[in-house]
């Protein structure tokens, strides 16, 4: 292919698009702090009823992975094609093992009554039913993003093992690299406000 | 062709920078067991700030970016900040 390419427009665009998924999340923790605000015994309260060590495992998988899929894109511009490919899988498989996670929490919340409209949160204090109305949508919201990012990095995996990606066309890897790392930094602000809240 | 010749991260940095990130987590998560009062939130607010910076600096190569991405960047936080800010100046003063 010698058709002239825009690397710096493809990593524009590519922020520009991040930007909006940025204030995306940023409006859902605005509501966050709002009712945060209103209801802080409470919330602070549910939070104790979330589980930390699954919390922590998930922020750090995310960490790792997100080192990972960085180390990739150095691997592959210094043409390590098999090391770039093995971060890539262990990144992606990062990913699977967040989302596990995620649904022992989620099934074992649900187990315990702990869902959008149950009983349970309907006619319990307020601030938890949106305590944890909130935590469904923005860890679900989320949970969505990783599984697109792991999709972005599967797509990755394919076109590097082509050849489609090399050490001097790697703006797919690139720009899929910047996805993941948003996933995690949506994330680092997840752990915090609902799992450490005192 | 690679026009321009984007910086690339060594893995020792690129190493150096997780281990700061998993150190962070760490502090956050033991802080969180300590009662401070109003300081909880503004320390671990206040770590979240700190590893976001890292990641979007170094594994996002923020810091390696043009006038473009950093302008557009900055100016996206202070979008932010204003929607976050103005809220609570409005909100507050309604209770």
């Amino acid at each position: 292919m010698t058709s002239q390419r825009d690397l710096t427009g493809i990593r524009i665009g590519m922020w520009l698009f991040l930007y909006t998924e940025i204030i995306l999340f940023g409006g859902l923790f605005v509501i966050y702090s709002v009712y945060f605000y209103d209801y802080s015994a409470e919330f602070a309260k549910s939070g104790k009823e979330l589980n930390r060590l699954i919390g922590s495992l998930n922020t750090i998988i995310l960490l790792v992975s997100s080192f990972m899929v960085a180390s990739s894109i150095t691997a592959l511009r210094r043409e390590a094609k098999k090391l770039c490919l093995g971060l890539l899988a262990a990144s992606f498989l990062c990913g699977g093992i967040f989302l596990i996670n995620k649904y022992f929490e989620w099934t074992h919340k649900i187990a315990h009554g702990i869902y959008p409209n149950s009983p349970a949160l309907t006619n319990g204090p307020p601030g938890k039913n949106v305590f944890f109305g909130l935590y469904y949508i923005i860890t679900g919201l989320h949970g969505l993003h990783v599984i697109v990012g792991m999709t972005l990095l599967a797509l990755s995996f394919l076109l590097v093992y082509k050849g489609k990606i090399t050490a001097h066309h790697f703006s797919l890897l690139d720009n899929s690299g910047l996805y993941w790392h948003l996933v995690d930094l949506i994330w680092i602000f997840i752990f915090p406000l609902f799992y450490l809240i005192l | 062709m690679d026009s321009e010749e984007q910086h690339i991260l060594s893995f020792k940095t690129l190493g150096l920078i997780l281990a700061a990130l998993l150190l962070l987590t760490g502090i956050t998560i033991a802080v969180s067991y300590f009662d401070l009062g109003i300081f909880n939130i503004f320390i671990a607010l206040g770590i979240a700030c700190t590893k976001v910076s890292l990641v979007l600096l170094f594994f996002m190569h923020l810091k390696y970016e043009g006038k473009a991405i950093r302008r557009s960047f900055i100016g996206t936080i202070f979008f932010l900040f204003i929607m976050i800010s103005f809220m609570f100046w409005d909100y507050a003063f309604r209770h």
